[in-house]
């Protein structure tokens, strides 16, 4: 600082960037000295059996070996019931989620709905979004017996959510000059929503629907866990018996179908925009 | 004039386009019927017509919540969100460099290092940090480490995919002005490029830690500690009104995680 003041040094003083976050000094060091002190204590609250870590590394090591060899042949009818399981799983439920969410995401549009309409579409879509797909399959398991029939129910019911609360936003994001055009020639409101708002939001409905089609297969990986029925159920049976070469085989599967479902719906979405 | 009245009449499509359409709707229509009928195959129907006395039932049990259960609770609430805290750590600590691998223009090679990036990213995202933990628990045994790797090894993919499509889409001219002044790469890196991405960093991290914090309240089903392997607990005695208290406890961190993180990114965005 002191040289910088002085005219008689002409050469550059080192230039230093000043902090992009957090530019008043004081706070700055509070929030690293506050964050260093939960670093150290949240390292803390882990407890690490080093000995059975170190067991487990062998385990981790066949692990390794059976993804890179897998057994795609001694479990196969398995893999291949749960993957039927859990594919007309993902098929059944996004369908049925989409046909729920539109008249739901229409409602929760508030430029279509009014408000009474609107506060009770829009609570739905709370509930069904802040309660997880695993949480919810647990209550259906319970309710609906083991098996893909309540994957089903709690697929279709997070695709409520995720589906209602983007088309509502879309909708409201709408160009409301063609709405208004289209209300001038003295239309109706299912008439307003068919020619004035359909068009403008389909394409994206559609890959919005896609992009559920893609996340409804991972989860229905996962629901099975806790008995929901898919793939899940026999990637856990396998982990379950050590059967490592199997469940890496399983995991090559759900890498390979979700990479082919993540291709094809950005295909067809930019097919469709 | 002579032409007939049906052919003048203005239709939005072609009649290739209706019979298009019209033979996807229904091969849309009819691979749904058929995969209902092949999922519900094996479905006992008397568990289904059963399911609203059984709901009822439940939710009879759930109600009043165990308000007193609160008081176990503290522990594996602390323990689940250093599990969200730690393992956004550690997954943002391994997917800065995979972002810089990944993306077209800082990658050192296109053909050799970027689809290895690529196929991490890939990897990490395609499986949930669930099965991360069934994985985990499995090899290096149950408890919070497992859950903090679980939910690393997931968000690496996430973080990753997120930044480098940032790092992607960065004013180039900054970096050719960085270039101009002799810069080397890493400075190139530091001075042309951090700083334009570096908002939509902390962003990433911040979302990916609020669905972390999601994520990690569930993973202890598995084995991998916090707030899951309470719910497992009271699930497998069938303690429901201790399982409403898990659940009033989840959805009030879910709310509180996602209003801090909804702050942070306004304040940084």
């Amino acid at each position: 600082m002191t040289a910088s003041s002085t005219p008689e040094s002409n050469a550059p003083r080192p230039w230093k960037r000043p902090p992009a976050l957090f530019t008043h000094t004081g706070w700055r060091r509070t929030i690293y000295i506050g964050a260093l002190v939960y670093l150290v204590l949240a390292v803390q609250s882990i407890e690490v059996d080093w000995m059975r870590v170190y067991e487990g590394l062998e385990r981790g090591w066949r692990f390794v070996q059976g993804f890179l060899v897998p057994d795609f042949t001694s479990r196969w009818d398995d893999i291949q019931a749960g993957l039927i399981e859990s594919l007309t799983m993902t098929v059944t439920s996004t369908v049925a989620g989409i046909l729920i969410s539109v008249p739901i995401g229409i409602g929760a549009a508030r430029n279509l709905t009014p408000m009474p309409v609107y506060l009770l579409c829009r609570a739905i879509i709370t509930v069904s979004r802040s309660f997880q797909e695993i949480i919810i399959a647990i209550l259906l398991v319970a309710m609906f017996g083991f098996g893909p029939f309540a994957g089903f129910l709690t697929l279709a019911f997070a695709t409520i959510g995720f589906l209602s609360k983007l088309l509502a936003e879309d909708i409201e994001a709408c160009n409301a000059v063609q709405i208004e055009a289209v209300r001038a020639t003295g239309a109706g409101w299912w008439q307003v929503v068919n020619y004035a708002v359909q068009p403008q939001v389909m394409p994206r409905l559609i890959g919005l629907s896609l992009y559920r089609l893609d996340i409804n297969f991972r989860e229905s990986a996962v629901i099975g866990i806790v008995g929901a029925g898919g793939i899940g159920a026999t990637l856990n049976t396998a982990i379950d018996r050590y059967e490592y070469d199997s469940a890496g085989a399983i995991l090559i599967i759900i890498i390979a179908i979700v990479l082919l479902v993540e291709y094809s719906s950005s295909h067809v979405r930019r097919w469709v925009q | 004039m002579t032409t007939g009245t049906l052919e003048s009449q203005w239709q939005y499509r072609t009649p290739k386009q209706r019979l298009l359409r019209w033979v996807g709707w229904f091969w849309l229509v009819a691979l749904t019927v058929f995969c209902w009928q092949v999922m519900t195959r094996d479905t006992i129907w008397a568990f289904v017509t059963d399911a609203p006395r059984q709901a009822a039932d439940i939710g009879g049990r759930m109600v009043p919540p165990a308000w007193g259960y609160i008081n176990t609770l503290w522990e594996p609430l602390w323990d689940t969100l250093n599990i969200a805290t730690l393992g956004t750590l550690l997954g943002v600590i391994i997917a800065v460099p995979v972002a810089f691998l990944a993306a077209r223009n800082t990658t050192p090679s296109v053909y050799l290092v970027r689809p290895v990036a690529l196929l991490i990213i890939v990897a990490s995202r395609s499986i949930n940090s669930l099965i991360w933990a069934l994985l985990l628990v499995a090899i290096i045994g149950p408890g919070l480490l497992a859950g903090i790797i679980a939910i690393g090894l997931r968000s690496i993919g996430f973080v990753a995919k997120l930044l480098y499509e940032a790092i992607e889409e960065i004013d180039e001219k900054q970096v050719e002005a960085v270039r101009a002044t002799g810069g080397s790469g890493l400075q190139i890196i530091d001075y042309g490029i951090v700083p334009q991405v570096l908002p939509t960093f902390w962003g990433i991290s911040v979302f990916r830690w609020d669905i972390n914090i999601r994520e990690s309240t569930i993973l202890g089903l598995v084995g991998a500690g916090g707030l899951g392997l309470q719910l497992q607990a009271s699930l497998n005695v069938l303690a429901w009104p201790q399982v409403t208290m898990i659940f009033i406890v989840i959805l009030a961190t879910v709310v509180l995680s996602e209003w801090v993180s909804a702050r942070v990114r306004q304040a940084v965005l």
